[in-house]
């Protein structure tokens, strides 16, 4: 049962580090680390900044053929 | 000196006998049907022993990686794009951004030649070359902080070979385009259950982005299983559709067909990030990482036999109708994603560098990650001649070859040496409930048949329609998804040309630019797939081999920098590492384009088979598989259009390499003049393993790294 538990982790962990739904988490820890004074943005607003980024340089994550 | 212990030779010895049977029997079958199984055997064993040897090699002996030294994303963190992944996430991110449509198509088309040529290539050149070119360049952009191969280009080569480099990396992104949508067409056209669910795929994408955007922001994991779930279900509804009265709707001609991907391509590129392109990408990875995965299930549980010939006689005379040419050169560029790619090298110069943790740990994702894609060129190979090799020729001539018929299809398999009845391509056909699979060039449709066989065998042949429509699906989902990012990436590349003519163009959110760049970016590979479709000669036969040509002229751009590289960071005497692929990419390259360019027999140089028809036209005669005058003009000019392309990609390339080669001889002979853009070296203290699983060591650094010794 645990060891099952501990699989569901690891597949959710991976799934959300790979879609990248986690880049939110990293970027407030991060945030808190550095620059604690400086003001967390919501959720929403960061993931229209990073939307914003690709809009600027399609380069990233960019796909091959 | 280091001792290697009992078991580690005891399991490296078995390793490398499976390989070597694998081979043996590939390579000794004659006129016997061979499993499967020998193909993997024979790539995997190679793959491993690759690995464990060579590709160790390269990063300790070579480039000398160090662990101690801290990698951009730990010195330039900004939680945003600059961040140290996890190595397992990193692999995945790395291998869903390489492997696409490339590595399913060339195989396919290369069956044409038989099995054993591709095998051989697709093994023998990731290991020499695709999977080195893949980490070392990214080896040398994480030195960089990321730099792309462009900058790398400019900086360590010269202006003059920068500019040229990024003038062909254009160019062949505007073909690629064309070629990719052009398989998109030939996999569509007159099929209503394939446009109908295809066509959903837009609603579906709209319906993710509005959810990410305004409901609930950033959840991208249930997101992509509501969006997976809703392709299924036009998956399934399509043959509903197919079969209903709405098919007429959905049944398009190959010309209508690209007027409405020009215009996907035009409106998907100037409308945000957010509610296409995003949404799109997460169910593409989705879908890819998944079927790859189904796929090796398949082939391993199914094990089917091999029904194409080892080697066909194409191979030798040159006169095959899926592309032509001989073996050399033209297998070794129809088969690029999978064996030696050009287009790694812009992933492995552009966001990977950026996440990657240790630089130990570019063995892995680079060398690993390529390794994982020619697996899935391998899988391509095996699900095209595991088809009926009648079929394989009747899916892949063009239609001026065969006819539009059964009954001349047949014949002329009959002439190319297969059989294969007129009613046997019939029930082909029907079984995967399409009105025809006559010339369904391109190598989706074959792909997708061959996927059906293997699928079908597990699940019974009830969901044989069901399968060859869903692997069509799952390679049209991605190929739209690269015709959006694609143009966004051509028009960034205009915008910052232009910029240099009219300041304003580099401003990249002025709207009237930015929709002038992208309708540019849209006629140009707009037209190649109108060529390609209108095309009496057959447009994946005309077009594919530019596609391959400048693909691997790309590689040679990327292997010529890190030879430069190589050189001039004092590594000269390991300079063959990526010094021999170059040299062999650019004879098997360049002969390509000579041969395309100079050939004597029409049906190879574009330029004899221009004068050919042109003679026609001057005697007033129509050649087939011309039908009326215009067809004639057409070839005249499209034959014009490719000869030209093929001999400018040729010399820019030319010009590259030679600009590298006086790189690298000023540097041997006055090191000083040469300088070295690389960022200092700055101390690590990330504690990470190097590869997939850690080492004994490697743990134990780990551990100490939490409690320190002696505290």
């Amino acid at each position: 049962m645990r060891s099952l538990r501990r699989a569901f982790r690891a597949v959710r962990w991976y799934l959300r580090e790979l879609t990248d739904e986690s880049a939110y988490d990293r970027h407030v820890a991060h945030l808190r680390k550095e620059r604690p004074q400086a003001p967390v943005p919501t959720r929403r607003e960061f993931e229209r900044m990073r939307t914003d980024r690709q809009e600027a340089d399609p380069r990233q994550g960019f796909r091959c053929c | 000196m280091r001792t290697a212990n009992a078991r580690t030779i005891v399991i490296w010895t078995l390793v490398a006998l499976v390989g070597a049977s694998g081979w043996s029997v590939l390579a000794l079958a004659r006129g016997e049907e061979v499993s499967a199984v020998w193909m993997v055997a024979a790539a995997l064993g190679s793959y491993a022993i690759a690995y464990r040897f060579y590709s160790k090699f390269i990063a300790y002996r070579v480039l000398k990686v160090d662990r101690t030294r801290a990698t951009p994303a730990e010195r330039l963190d900004n939680g945003i794009d600059f961040h140290p992944t996890d190595r397992r996430v990193l692999l995945g991110h790395h291998f869903a951004a390489i492997a696409g449509a490339g590595p399913l198509v060339g195989p396919v088309l290369a069956a044409q030649m038989g099995y054993l040529p591709g095998t051989i290539w697709i093994v023998v050149g990731v290991i020499f070359a695709g999977a080195v070119q893949d980490m070392v360049v990214l080896f040398f952009s994480t030195r960089r902080d990321g730099r792309s191969l462009g900058q790398m280009a400019r900086e360590e080569i010269g202006p003059f070979g920068g500019a040229a480099a990024l003038v062909a990396a254009f160019a062949i992104m505007i073909i690629l385009l064309g070629v990719l949508a052009l398989v998109v067409v030939n996999a569509l056209a007159a099929s209503p259950w394939g446009t109908f669910s295809i066509g959903m795929t837009i609603p579906i994408a709209l319906l993710m982005g509005f959810y990410l955007r305004v409901l609930r922001p950033g959840r991208v994991t249930e997101v992509s299983l509501i969006g997976v779930g809703l392709l299924l279900l036009a998956l399934v509804a399509g043959r509903w559709v197919a079969e209903s009265s709405w098919a007429d709707t959905f049944t398009l001609a190959p010309s209508t067909l690209v007027v409405w991907l020009v215009a996907y391509g035009f409106i998907a590129s100037i409308l945000p990030v957010w509610m296409l392109l995003a949404p799109r990408d997460y169910l593409s990875t989705f879908m890819k990482i998944g079927t790859i995965a189904l796929l090796a299930l398949g082939v391993i549980v199914t094990l089917p036999t091999l029904r194409m010939d080892p080697v066909t006689d194409f191979a030798s005379r040159g006169d095959g109708p899926v592309f032509a040419g001989s073996l050399f050169p033209f297998v070794f560029i129809t088969i690029a994603c999978g064996a030696l790619s050009g287009f790694h090298s812009l992933i492995s110069s552009g966001t990977t560098p950026k996440m990657i943790q240790k630089e130990t740990q570019v063995r892995m994702i680079g060398y690993g990650s390529m390794l994982m894609e020619s697996s899935v060129a391998v899988m391509a190979l095996i699900a095209a001649s595991v088809i009926d090799p009648g079929l394989y020729f009747a899916m892949n001539a063009p239609a001026g070859v065969i006819g539009t018929s059964v009954q001349s299809a047949s014949e002329a398999v009959a002439n190319f040496g297969y059989t294969i009845s007129p009613d046997a391509l019939a029930k082909a056909a029907e079984q995967v409930e399409e009105a025809s699979l006559l010339s369904r060039t391109g190598g989706a449709p074959t792909l997708a048949v061959g996927v059906s066989e293997i699928f079908a065998k597990v699940t019974g042949d009830g969901l044989r329609a069901f399968w060859y429509h869903f692997a069509i699906m799952f390679e049209a989902l991605f190929i739209l998804t690269a015709l959006d990012a694609g143009t966004r990436v051509g028009r960034f590349m205009l915008q910052d040309m232009l910029g240099n003519l009219y300041k304003p163009f580099r401003n990249i959110s002025w709207k009237p630019g930015l929709v002038i760049t992208s309708a540019v970016v849209c006629a140009l590979w707009g037209y190649f797939l109108w060529v390609g479709v209108h095309e009496p000669l057959g447009g994946i036969n005309q077009l594919f081999p530019i596609f391959g040509i400048s693909n691997q002229l790309l590689a040679a751009v990327a292997l010529a920098v890190c030879t430069t590289l190589l050189v001039k960071s004092g590594r000269l005497k390991w300079a063959w590492i990526t010094g021999v692929p170059l040299l062999w990419d650019a004879t098997v390259t360049l002969t390509a384009s000579w041969q395309k360019v100079f050939s004597g027999d029409p049906r190879v140089g574009f330029f004899t088979q221009r004068s050919v028809y042109q003679d026609g036209i001057d005697a007033g005669k129509v050649l087939p598989p011309a039908k009326s005058m215009d067809d004639m003009h057409t070839i005249v000019t499209n034959s014009t259009v490719d000869g030209v392309l093929a001999a400018v990609l040729a010399l820019l390339i030319v010009v590259v390499i030679a600009d590298a080669a006086r790189v690298c001889v000023r540097h041997v002979r006055r090191p000083a003049l040469s300088t070295l853009s690389e960022a200092p070296y700055v101390e690590s203290k990330i504690v990470a393993p190097a590869g997939l699983f850690p080492t004994r060591e490697e743990k134990e650094e780990a551990r100490d790294a939490v409690a320190p010794t002696g505290v």
